[in-house]
């Protein structure tokens, strides 16, 4: 008899293989983010030399939001070759199905986020370590929730590749900007600041900025943990039941 | 091992599935034998959980694949018709992930797979991504992953399509010995008559979502078309004579003759003539096929998909 976890490690393992033996698309894709930082960061206000500090968790947050939307493009394909279904047809049980899969895409967002972390140092950069793993922690648990979102939208969308793109694309972005995640949002109107109020990944990025900081016993982290929370039980409540209903 | 109720589905408009009742018993070899979109790969999705019925019951394995998907997902195997291996991931992983995800331990699925790849002959692809395997290789690849935990009822949504006349040959065996070997019970769909009627015992023919006919393969053929004789004459007076005798009709110099267990009784009729005073100068014995009944059935054969596409090709 299996568990959830080894259910979950079948199905993240199977996922991550590909990648193991093919790590040169992982090295490339974490340089990315590397440049992203080097170019946008001259450009943001550093009255208190505190750009990085404010902007690091972003671009962590930010590629982890990415890599989890992947989930469903990833498995897209799979649905149109059969393999999806050969998996559901097993016992694995589903919610090991899309944490599995949204794993696969965070982990090595992960191993990205320590790079990024390494490389800021000499900048000035200064973090928490036990702050940032919790951090890290509550992020992997919204990506989940998301990374299930995103595989029900590629459920829902099937064989139309466009409609999948167009719903996500639409979707992310303004829950990146609404969140504060590249720009501050203190300053605009208040209609935006009331969006971003309402806007989970808000509360998310706020508990990264305080954590990596290292100030862990404070409010932001509990709106942290809280926000992640529910949108990973919503992520994996919506995905569930739309395998079990899909056609 | 099945038992199906009024089993029903519809997309949107599409009768996919029409109210089939169906009972299978443990051990025994179905083939689901039926044109494009009849719904034979609905009706194993259905059974298999992948889909919901609209209406009606199926119980397999001892558990309603509604309410107890998990317990059926356990007793079964299942190979779709597309391919079940990821393009990007290897052969051997995917079997080994295949076994794991039916709570088999890594040692005992990575054994089982290399069992498997030896046996289905996928020695030298195994470790290749499966993107770069052919159609067929990928088919056998299929095939392992289908039966990496040894399930006592497996489903096989056409699982020779794509493969040469050899390696179809080396699945039937591998079926039939697993049959044999693990009293394995079996459903399969396809679109090779001579393969449901050497390999079932047990045809179930459906049209739009219905069954139509469901029976042994011979009895199909002795019951809807059966046997016929073909017998041909220098003149039309020797054919009209022995038309005559045998009680039946000529055309030109031509009679045919509907008689069930034809192969045996054709000597005799050729003495009969002979001794009448009208020998026959040839003589064709037709035995009637799958398609035959088929196209007994419901006016349609099943090979006209097969001509439609080489007109195509053309
Ligand atoms: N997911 C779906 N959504 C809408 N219609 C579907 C779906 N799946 C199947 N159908 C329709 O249901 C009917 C039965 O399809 P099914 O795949 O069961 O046929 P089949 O007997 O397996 O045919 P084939 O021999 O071509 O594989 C077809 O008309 C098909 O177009
Ligand atoms: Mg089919």
């Amino acid at each position: 008899m299996t568990t959830l976890i080894a259910d979950t490690s079948t199905v993240f393992s199977r996922e991550l293989r590909p990648l193991l033996r093919d790590p040169f698309t992982i090295i490339f894709s974490m340089v990315q983010p590397l440049v992203f930082l080097a170019l946008f960061t001259p450009l943001l206000p550093d009255d208190d030399g505190n750009a990085l500090q404010w902007f690091v968790p972003g671009i962590i947050v930010m590629s982890c939001l990415f890599a989890c939307s992947m989930t469903g493009s990833n498995l897209l394909f799979e649905i149109q070759t059969g393999s999806h279904e050969r998996m559901l047809v097993t016992p694995l049980r589903r919610p090991a199905l899309l944490i599995g899969r949204a794993l696969k895409e965070i982990v090595p967002m992960f191993a990205q986020a320590a790079l990024i972390v390494v490389v800021c140092l000499p900048f000035g950069f200064r973090f928490n370590l036990p702050g940032a793993v919790i951090g890290l922690v509550i992020l992997a648990a919204f990506c989940i929730g998301l990374g299930a979102l995103s595989y029900t939208l590629a459920l829902a969308s099937k064989n139309q590749e466009w409609l999948f793109w167009t719903v996500q694309q639409t979707l992310l972005f303004p829950l990146l900007l609404l969140a504060g995640v590249l720009l501050p949002i203190e300053n605009g109107p208040g209609w935006l600041r009331a969006l971003a109020a309402g806007n989970p990944l808000s509360y998310v990025v706020e508990a990264e900025r305080s954590l990596f900081n290292g100030d862990i016993w404070t409010s932001s982290t509990l709106g942290g943990i809280i926000a992640a929370a529910a949108v990973a039980a919503i992520g994996l409540l919506v995905g569930v039941r739309a395998m079990r209903r899909s056609d | 091992m099945i038992e199906t109720r009024g089993l029903t589905k519809h997309f949107k408009d599409v009768h996919a599935v029409d109210g089939i009742d169906l009972t299978v018993r443990a051990g025994e070899l179905v083939a689901l034998l039926g044109p494009n979109g009849a719904g034979k790969s609905t009706t194993l999705r259905m059974l298999t959980t992948l889909i919901p019925p609209t209406a009606g019951t199926a119980t397999v394995a001892g558990f309603d694949v509604v309410r107890r998907q998990r317990e059926v997902r356990l007793r079964i195997g299942y190979i779709g018709q597309g391919n079940g291996a990821g393009h990007s991931q290897r052969g051997r992983d995917e079997l080994i992930s295949q076994g794991r995800a039916y709570g088999m331990s890594t040692r005992d699925s990575r054994q089982r797979a290399a069992e498997l790849i030896e046996s289905l002959g996928l020695a030298e692809v195994a470790d290749r991504r499966v993107s770069t395997l052919s159609g067929g290789q990928r088919r056998r690849l299929d095939i392992a992953m289908g039966l990496i935990h040894s399930p006592g009822l497996l489903f096989l949504d056409e699982p020779s399509t794509g493969l040469d006349p050899q390696n179809r040959a080396n699945l039937q065996e591998h079926i039939l010995a697993l049959r044999a070997r693990h009293e394995t019970t079996i459903v399969l769909t396809t679109h090779y008559l001579d393969e449901a009627d050497s390999m079932a015992e047990r045809v179930i023919v459906i049209d739009h979502g219905r069954i139509i006919a469901d029976d042994t393969p011979q009895r199909l053929k002795d019951t809807h078309v059966g046997d016929r004789i073909v017998l041909g004459f220098l003149h039309e007076s020797d054919a009209a004579g022995a038309a005559a005798v045998l009680r039946t009709e000529r055309k030109g110099t031509q009679v045919r003759l509907g008689l069930p267990n034809a192969p045996r009784r054709a000597p005799g009729i050729l003495d009969d003539l002979r001794t009448a005073g009208y020998p026959a100068a040839e003589i064709e014995v037709i035995r009637p096929t799958l398609d035959d009944v088929f196209l007994q059935l419901t006016g349609r054969s099943l090979r006209e998909g097969g001509v439609d596409k080489e007109l195509v090709e053309v």
